[in-house]
């Protein structure tokens, strides 16, 4: 970090508690755009708008933002992908569409932040639009997030009043529309193709890959489309610097992050860490496991990611961290649970609301998560047998990666690391079942008979 | 014989152009599609509607979140209005509005509970909250108690994850959030609803009723400078800002002024 250095900034570590996102959270009526002003608001986008376009995804492109909608791709490299130019794909209109469809179980960051600040939202969806040249933007936001609907739509009304949208914003000849959108009730739509189907006022359902909505997208034009905690990322980053930005975080997953805390923990909420931050250190501020009762597993980053148990408390908790620990950051909502909770119950659980969301366009999904519901739901009524766990693994490894979209492999997450940490506790339901159920010897064989190679 | 679902309406003058060997009689007698059900102001919040997208097409969803404001589901003739309106098939609208949840097919009730049964609030008691609700009701998913529109009646629902974890158990009632709820609280909000009261969410707008919230959901806010101020700001959302003013714990600070931009990239 020697630019940092020799700009002055402070390289030492952070504080545990980084509010960049939530700086604005504390002061009443945030939201309201006077409040937003008096508190820096807005001074980013004039500044972006002395610049160069390019410059901007240049800028992002350095300050390693990634995605915070859970997948992690480099933004300023996703901006850079939209063809531009008087010709071919880069003649065309381009779009911004901003996914703030939250409804990964677990996540619940977004939501406050539209409702908070839906201001630093607008703002950095004009600097992106300006960026990737977009005179249109749509905001998808969950239907049943009403109140953060009315907020953000009543900031893009201030924003228009005030000459921050409309035509030639600001004198600077650049022209923006902005459209908040109410989804209406389906997970599958923060997928973001199903997304864009859905906005195009169609079933949400994936669409195959490639064209990548890059260059082809809402309605077939070049697109980026962007988390809500992505874009609000972006006022700071221009108003601080890349290298300010990365003062915060790791070399590959650098900047602050919202973490989730949820469940079984004493002071449960949003806390903004550095990235790489832990389950330890986030333990120690939300106040430790409630009633002292310990922790027995959690998700990083919503139910699609792959459960982390107690020897997982000092994983670093960023992209890297993550996945070398045989997970993934997601969307970092930290679902903690403890001793009380049987694992085989949180699994069929989430597992009814993946067949519930399915889309039902590809079969692995449809009908796996089906298979896998009805198996585990065996199970939960003691008539399972130790065979069901391979026959899960199986069906598993069978969606897995053949699946449509990403919703198929989120499914198997929560059964694969379910077994993987406690498997006994699978086994324990069969041995609980009355005698004579278990044919030992007919499914020793299964395994085979089904191709598991588990 | 599905074919009045598949005609493309705005095609048709009214008569049906049928081959005379095809003896068809419909089963209910069509109406016009531009049903009365839709007055004027519909029609022009229609407009209105469609205006904001760069076609027309995308105004679908909102469209069936209009039509549910006026009927408090989404029927046959909000069906037929959307494709009217759209210049789409009754078939393609009714793929659309049979795909997502908020769409209803039948009619509700004054206001809609829904509690959420996903994991983390069902292992905090989100499971015993919705069974207790359905055993006082009298109902199960999706169904009303009382008759559907009329004043204390309930439409009860298991929702998936409402994305509020940090505030587990949650429900909402017409999409405003009641956050930290116990079966007594949720049993005494629901009673309250049925007695006529209207008591205020946790985070959201004083509560209205499900017609009301989905006109706002198409788009149309009779008082958005009022909604817009209903309280959001639970505790649990501004904990760690607060532990962070309370420890004096800051991000790195900025400099004084932006630093310049990146210079442009070589073209290549």
């Amino acid at each position: 970090m020697t630019n940092s250095d020799r700009s002055g900034l402070d390289t030492s570590t952070p504080d545990p508690i980084t509010p960049v996102l939530t700086r604005r959270w504390l002061s009443p009526r945030a939201w309201d755009i006077d409040v937003y002003e008096q508190l820096e608001g807005y001074a980013a986008l004039r500044y972006a708008l002395t610049g160069h376009p390019d410059q901007l995804i240049e800028l992002v492109k350095a300050s390693g933002l990634r995605g915070r909608g859970g997948a992690g791709f480099p933004t300023g490299m996703k901006w850079g992908f939209i063809p531009q130019g008087p010709t071919g794909a880069g003649a065309k209109p381009k779009y911004l569409v901003v996914n703030a469809d939250e409804g990964e179980p677990g996540t619940c960051k977004d939501i406050p932040t539209m409702m908070a600040d839906p201001h630093s939202l607008i703002e950095g969806c004009i600097i992106t639009c300006y960026a990737i040249r977009a005179n249109f933007c749509a905001i998808y936001i969950r239907g049943e997030a009403l109140h953060p609907l009315r907020r953000v739509r009543y900031a893009v009304e201030q924003a228009y009043a005030k000459g921050y949208l409309g035509r030639d914003i600001l004198g600077s000849g650049f022209d923006l529309d902005i459209v908040v959108h109410a989804g209406a009730g389906a997970y599958i739509c923060g997928e973001e193709t199903a997304l864009l189907d859905s906005l195009e006022g169609r079933r949400g359902q994936p669409r195959l890959k490639p064209p990548f909505p890059a260059t082809s997208g809402l309605y077939a034009s070049p697109t980026v489309v962007n988390n809500v905690e992505t874009i609000a990322s972006v006022p700071a980053i221009v108003q601080g610097g890349s290298s300010w930005f990365r003062t915060m975080g790791q070399e590959k997953s650098p900047g602050p992050k919202i973490y989730s805390l949820s469940g079984h923990v004493t002071r449960p909420g949003q806390y903004e860490a550095p990235m790489g931050t832990t389950l330890r250190a986030l333990l120690e501020l939300a106040g430790g496991m409630k009633d002292g009762i310990p922790l027995k597993f959690w998700t990083p980053g919503g139910s699609s990611t792959p459960l982390f148990t107690a020897e997982h408390l000092d994983v670093p908790l960023d992209f890297e961290g993550a996945a070398t620990a045989g997970s993934m950051l997601g969307t970092t909502a930290l679902q903690i649970f403890n001793e009380t909770v049987s694992v085989p119950w949180a699994v069929m659980k989430w597992t009814e609301f993946y067949k519930h969301e399915s889309c039902g366009k590809c079969t692995p999904c449809r009908e796996g998560t089906y298979w896998l519901l009805q198996i585990l739901e065996r199970m939960l009524h003691k008539q399972g047998t130790p065979a069901d766990i391979e026959t899960l693994l199986d069906v598993c490894d069978n969606v897995l990666g053949r699946a449509f979209c990403a919703l198929g492999d989120g499914a198997t997450s929560p059964i694969t690391s379910g077994i993987k940490y406690f498997r006994q506790e699978f086994l324990d339901l069969c041995t609980a079942q009355p005698s004579g159920g278990v044919d030992t010897a007919a499914h020793d064989q299964l395994p085979e008979l089904t191709g598991a190679s588990a | 014989m599905t074919a009045p679902e598949g005609q493309p309406e705005s095609v048709g003058n009214g008569n049906d152009q049928f081959p005379d060997e095809v003896e068809w009689e419909p089963a209910v007698p069509e109406q016009s599609p531009l049903t009365p059900v839709f007055d004027e102001a519909t029609r022009q919040r229609t407009v209105e509607i469609i205006a904001r997208y760069p076609q027309s097409r995308s105004a679908l969803l909102p469209l069936l979140h209009l039509v549910q404001s006026v009927e408090g589901y989404v029927s046959q003739d909000g069906i037929r209005y959307c494709a009217e309106v759209l210049e789409l098939t009754t078939a393609e609208v009714s793929a659309v509005a049979t795909f997502y949840t908020m769409y209803k097919r039948t009619p509700c009730g004054e206001h809609l509970v829904s509690v959420c049964t996903n994991t983390l609030c069902a292992a905090l008691g989100g499971d015993e909250i919705y069974r207790t609700l359905s055993r006082r009701l009298g109902v199960g998913h999706e169904e009303t108690a009382g008759e559907p529109g009329t004043p204390g009646s309930i439409t009860l629902e298991h929702a998936e994850c409402l994305a509020a974890c940090d505030l587990a158990p949650v429900l909402q009632v017409n999409y405003e959030y009641f956050d930290n709820q116990t079966v007594e609280s949720a049993q005494a909000l629901v009673e309250a609803l049925q007695r006529g009261e209207r008591p205020l969410p946790t985070r959201g707008a004083a509560l209205t009723d499900l017609k009301t919230v989905e006109m706002e959901l198409a788009g149309i806010f009779p008082d958005l400078a009022g909604a817009v101020a209903g309280n959001s700001a639970a505790p649990e959302t501004l904990r760690g800002a607060q532990l962070a003013a309370e420890r004096h714990w800051v991000a790195p600070a900025m400099p004084d002024m932006p630093p310049a931009l990146p210079d442009l990239p070589e073209k290549r």
